[in-house]
């Protein structure tokens, strides 16, 4: 087994919204390359698991661990170039409606990493090519695509700048199943393509078995089963099964 | 349920509000510091600055002017009615310039503005936090409050003083061409009296005030929509609280400014 620390760690990590606990002492990690998929019903946690995970929001307890170093200890300017390390695939896609397709994926190249417009626009294009989209909807502007269209924009905006982690919240939310599956193709192959680690969050099992490596199950703000995505049918966890039946879950919430 | 006995839950209400109001006061303070910050220190998104000069300012110009224009007009109507009084109608043209210059003019700016351009940065602000775009910002290593609230700040800083000055132009020649051409004022008459009665600290004064009145336009669109929740509801709510809010603040900072320029 490999000495190398997890590409990413929850330890410990909690989060309350209004009193009431949404995350209780989440542990978790990921190994580097590895693509783990968090599963988990609505108002798990599953969200603001991968929120504090990308630095988006707070926890009130507990650490996030990059390659075993603590976040919250790093020196401000590593923490604040943290995010040039990450990529991340929003449920919305959250393209910006004023900028066109070329101009949200190439967003980060121009505002942040500083590169030219021209050499930006045609390392977008690029991406846009490795997700299918054809270079004639680079112009168009967000709310000119479809929903899968979309998502397809946000993943080459995700992995234009070659992050080291990708987080997926919610890849195939609103999507048809044949354009799901092929979302779920897209980021499987451009993972591995790009040799990052991945995270994703999500309710599919059919995209959860695609995409991950690994699955962990959360529920009521805790881990309860992790394990091979090809042992997701005979994991043993009551929880586990229940959710893949699509049955109550037997313990309460 | 709350254990606060019966008698005291009015005093609990009063306490829980004064809590809250303590609580926004201090989180909007805390945004102001930090948006006045990107605006002063680097990096700065110059597109997007020229953008909002653009959308606060040149698309504000026709509702300013319109409004400057009836306003100069009535306010002639009302001193000439008001002067006559007292024997003193000629006093008129000072009287709109002075009142134009130090108070109409940027508070009626800063109103067509609050209502115009607050809502809409609440609007648009609120609906990017509200489908993700402002988290997606941050996760693609960009500041908001450098590309998004600067801009905004600062372009309602530049633009409300230079409308100010339209607003100024257009309601003193509202009032000259309600006295020239229904109070039988001389036309050249009228613009030397104005010209020569007018200091240049009436009309400075009235761009200090125009530039604060910016800032708070700008701040409280950015805030409320920034801090809105709750979907297309959040996003109304916050639009409406942007306006409401600026206005009260508009009339505040009016009050305080005025005070402080008529002691100096």
């Amino acid at each position: 087994m490999s000495d190398a620390p997890p590409k990413l760690e929850w330890r410990g990590v909690s989060k309350r919204f209004d009193g009431k606990p949404v995350l209780r002492g989440l542990d978790l990690s990921v190994a580097p390359g590895g693509s783990l998929v968090v599963i988990g019903g609505s108002g798990q946690g599953k969200s603001v698991a991968i929120k504090i995970a990308a630095g988006l929001m707070a926890p009130d307890a507990g650490r996030v661990l990059i390659d075993g170093q603590d976040v919250a200890a790093m020196p401000a300017g590593e923490r604040r170039r943290l995010p040039a390390r990450f990529g991340m695939l929003f449920q919305g896609a959250a393209l910006f409606d004023s900028l066109t397709v070329w101009e949200n994926v190439a967003f980060r190249l121009v505002n942040a990493d500083g590169v030219a417009r021209k050499a930006a626009k045609a390392r977008a294009l690029e991406a846009l090519d490795r997700v299918r989209i054809e270079r004639t909807a680079a112009g168009l502007y967000p709310n000119e695509l479809s929903g899968g269209m979309q998502k397809r924009v946000g993943l080459a905006r995700a992995m234009v700048a070659n992050p080291e982690i990708i987080f997926f919240d919610e890849p195939t939310t609103g999507l048809d199943p044949i354009t799901g599956r092929a979302i779920n193709a897209l980021i499987r192959e451009q993972v591995k393509s790009l040799g990052c680690t991945a995270v994703s969050i999500t309710h599919d099992l059919e995209s959860a078995r695609k995409i991950g490596d690994e699955i962990a199950m959360l529920k009521d703000g805790v881990i309860v089963w992790r394990g091979p995505a090809a042992e997701l049918d005979r994991s043993g966890n009551a929880d586990v099964e229940a959710f893949v039946r699509g049955d109550p879950s037997p313990t309460p919430v | 349920m709350s254990s606060v006995p019966l008698p005291l839950q009015p005093v609990q209400a009063i306490g829980r509000s004064v809590l809250g109001i303590v609580r926004t006061t201090g989180a909007a303070a805390l945004f102001a510091a930090r948006a006045f910050l990107a605006v002063v220190s680097p990096r700065w998104f110059f597109g997007q600055f020229a953008r909002q000069l653009a959308s606060i300012g040149y698309y504000s110009l026709p509702v300013v002017g319109l409004t400057a224009a009836f306003t100069g007009a009535a306010l002639a109507l009302n001193i000439y009615t008001g002067g006559g009084r007292f024997n003193a109608e000629q006093i008129m043209p000072q009287i709109v310039a002075l009142g134009i210059t130090r108070e109409l003019g940027p508070v009626l700016a800063a109103l067509m503005l609050a209502g115009r351009v607050s809502a809409a940065i609440a609007a648009e602000i609120g609906a990017m936090r509200a489908t993700e775009q402002i988290d997606a910002l941050q996760t693609l290593s960009t500041d908001p409050f450098r590309y998004l609230i600067a801009p905004r700040l600062a372009a309602a800083v530049i633009v409300l003083p230079l409308l100010t000055v339209v607003a100024d132009i257009i309601g003193i020649a509202g009032g000259w061409v309600v006295a020239t051409r229904t109070l039988d004022f001389n036309a050249t008459v009228y613009i030397r009296n104005t010209w020569d009665f007018l200091q240049s600290w009436d009309v400075v004064s009235g761009l200090i005030k125009a530039a604060v009145f910016g800032a708070i336009i700008a701040l409280m669109g950015c805030y409320h929509g920034f801090t809105a929740s709750g979907g297309a509801r959040g996003v109304g709510r916050a639009a409406t609280n942007a306006v409401v809010s600026a206005a009260i603040l508009i009339f505040a900072a009016d009050y305080l400014l005025t005070t402080a320029f008529t002691h100096r």
